[in-house]
């Protein structure tokens, strides 16, 4: 059986590698905040208030433009909204929970730990300590966050730029490949990941991560549409004499 | 320049957007049509982040072998499908990226 304290060092351990990849970022946003013109305890405490990271990137753009505070709000609103997605694809799993450990994971929902965290909870397994997991992997990545920013700010150099070079990265996207793959168990599955990653593609140039919208909706849409049609079908060999 | 209130409103749209569902979805049964729905999330989005990291490796749609994430990411995939084992696809993913990269 497992306990919180092991449950919540596994979602640190699981989040481990994708921090590889979050670590240039954080010193690059760190760098590029401050450069922007952003005193550093103010671009340091952006890292905790917004805790996203594309989101903080294109901030910190508008702030060098002189962009109106507004448009800096909602056009963060527009960047995060796949994460209402997340909030609902995670949303049955923490029912259960008290409000304070929903707030709490929710603040803590990024890309990042959402791929790690909904792998854990799609595994069969009697743990009713899953949310210790969640919190592990989602703290993990904050002080990677947090710490990163704060290195970035005090280095303002190339350090970030050098580790993009070593194609540190990438280390987030094959993460999230071994996630993926092995969970494409049905047609449907495959259909909602080859429709939306093909969109992803064909919409990338869409500004403030819209086109990321767009393939979710599209991949989640094809997913739906195939279960039904397979569904149909053994209906209709089910009735045939 | 005060950047504070820009930067508080945007912490709360994103907190908002992320508590949304796990506050409205908590308090009712969730119909079982949007269920079905919700299975497909982790594939849709994670391909839809995936996918454009591989193909247009800068920026730029590049299919082809001298693209070496692409010829990593095929790998890494082949790994995840026959082993499930999440280090060893990372392993074997940044380890063909390093070692491609090193050739050109």
């Amino acid at each position: 059986m497992s306990s919180p304290r092991s449950e919540f060092l596994s979602g640190v351990r699981a989040e481990l590698p994708i921090l590889l990849g979050v670590i240039p970022f954080g010193i690059i946003f760190g760098a590029l905040a401050v450069e922007a013109g952003l005193p550093p305890l103010t671009a340091l405490s952006t890292s905790s208030i917004i805790f996203a990271g594309s989101a903080q990137f294109i901030a910190a753009q508008l702030f060098k433009d002189a962009a109106p505070g507004l448009v800096v709000v909602l056009t963060v609103f527009v960047v995060n909204l796949r994460h209402m997605l997340y909030s609902a694809s995670i949303a049955p799993h923490l029912a259960h929970l008290p409000q304070r450990w929903k707030w709490l994971l929710a603040y803590l929902l990024t890309d990042e730990a959402y791929a790690i965290v909904i792998t854990h909870y799609h595994h069969e397994s009697d743990s009713t300590h899953k949310h210790w997991y969640t919190l592990g992997a989602g703290l993990a990545l904050w002080s990677t966050w947090q710490a990163s920013t704060a290195m970035g700010i005090l280095l303002r150099t190339q350090a970030g730029d050098w580790l993009l070079g070593l194609g540190l990265d990438f280390a987030i996207a094959v993460t999230f490949i071994a996630l993926v793959v092995p969970a494409l168990k049905d047609w449907a599955v495959v259909a909602a990941a080859l429709s939306g990653g093909l969109v992803a593609v064909g919409a990338a140039s869409l500004p403030y991560n819209l086109g990321l919208m767009a393939a979710a909706v599209v991949g989640i849409s094809a997913g739906v549409i195939v279960e039904r049609t397979r569904v149909e079908r053994t209906r209709v060999e089910r009735t045939r004499p | 320049m005060n950047y504070l209130p820009a930067i508080l409103g945007a912490g709360l749209v994103t907190f908002a957007i992320r508590l949304s569902f796990i506050v409205v979805l908590g308090q009712m049964n969730v119909p079982d049509s949007i269920r079905r729905a919700l299975r497909f999330v982790p594939a849709a989005v994670l391909s839809a982040i995936i996918f454009p990291e591989v193909l247009r490796p800068g920026g730029q749609f590049d299919f082809s072998p001298g693209n070496t994430r692409l010829i990593a990411a095929v790998l890494a995939a082949l790994v995840a499908w026959r082993t499930k084992n999440v280090l060893l696809t990372i392993a074997v993913g940044m380890g063909a990226v390093w070692v491609l990269q090193s050739f050109t």
